[in-house]
């Protein structure tokens, strides 16, 4: 093996810190389920890379459930998305402050 | 030396992507942006030995979840923002920032301590990856793999009653439903 564990390990912690950014940072709510999927992916690469250094199939198993997850979670979310625009007509996270209305 | 060179290849274009779609006004440049990302990352699962990952990887994340991302941007009519970011957004990107940096310095030079397990290259290549992974996931994770079904339904479930129901109730005349326009497929969904 050529490449070492740690590039790896180095690229989905930069794929994290963006996706962490991205929540952080965007004000639109579809953004911030969109950079949760880059989280996601980071753990999917750290996951694969650990599995093959380890010559292990768990690591890949885990990530069929993560991706199962993210599927889930990115049809309540945008379900969620569209109901909240029906109600409050903005899609802006800092707007989207009560709970009733 | 070409699996290092594939791999800058691979990485950069992925955090190149990811940039791009974090940082882009243009939401449907951001939605583009991901899937550029998703498949240099099954690009990365190819030099990790993992081919099955790598196929669901573009078939689940670019071909179902992506358009769903897309389908849902067009429903809202995305136009240009001019403030999309927050207003404190130099705290959120330093907060990322120590972050990366505290995973990049506990994660720096790490290497496997003991003993690997049985699944070595040359045992997935005579058996072929998918049929190593058909073995593990309908024996040993046969149970996670009954959960990851019902999360699913839930989920589907979840989206039909969530994303359904509000316009139904709307058309109705002073909040009733009313009930010639909607067929008898979805008269469960709709609150009398």
């Amino acid at each position: 093996m050529t490449i070492p564990l740690d590039w790896y390990l180095t690229l989905g912690f930069f794929l994290f810190s963006i996706g962490v950014g991205g929540v952080l940072v965007r004000r639109n709510i579809i953004m911030v389920l969109l950079s949760i999927e880059l989280i996601l992916n980071s753990a999917n690469i750290t996951f694969v890379a650990y599995s093959n250094y380890h010559q292990s199939i768990s690591g890949q198993m885990m990530v069929f459930f993560i991706l199962t997850m993210a599927a889930a979670e990115v049809a309540l979310g945008l379900a969620l998305v569209i109901a909240l625009y029906r109600v409050r007509s903005t899609l802006n996270v800092d707007e989207i402050n009560m709970l009733r209305w | 030396m070409t699996a290092q060179l594939l791999f800058f290849y691979f990485g950069g274009m992925t955090v190149a992507g990811a940039i791009v779609a974090v940082s882009s006004p243009n939401l449907v440049y951001s939605a583009l942006a991901l899937l550029l990302t998703f498949i240099h990352i099954a690009g990365i699962y190819i030099l990790l030995n993992a081919e099955f990952i790598a196929a669901v990887q573009i078939i689940v994340y670019a071909g179902a979840i992506l358009v769903l991302y897309l389908f849902v941007l067009m429903l809202f009519n995305p136009k240009q923002e001019r403030l999309y970011l927050h207003k404190q957004y130099k705290v959120g990107i330093f907060l990322a920032v120590v972050v990366m940096s505290l995973m990049v310095f506990s994660g720096y030079k790490t290497e496997i301590l003991g003993v690997g397990g049985p699944v070595t290259v040359e045992s997935v290549r005579a058996m072929g990856h998918t049929r190593v992974i058909g073995n593990a996931l309908y024996t040993d994770y046969i149970f996670p793999f009954e959960i990851a079904s019902l999360i699913l339904l839930v989920a589907m479930f979840g989206a039909i009653l969530l994303a359904g129901r509000g316009q139904r109730r709307i058309k109705g005349p002073a909040g009733r439903v009313d009930l010639s326009q909607r067929d008898e497929a979805t008269k469960v969904l709709v609150r009398p």
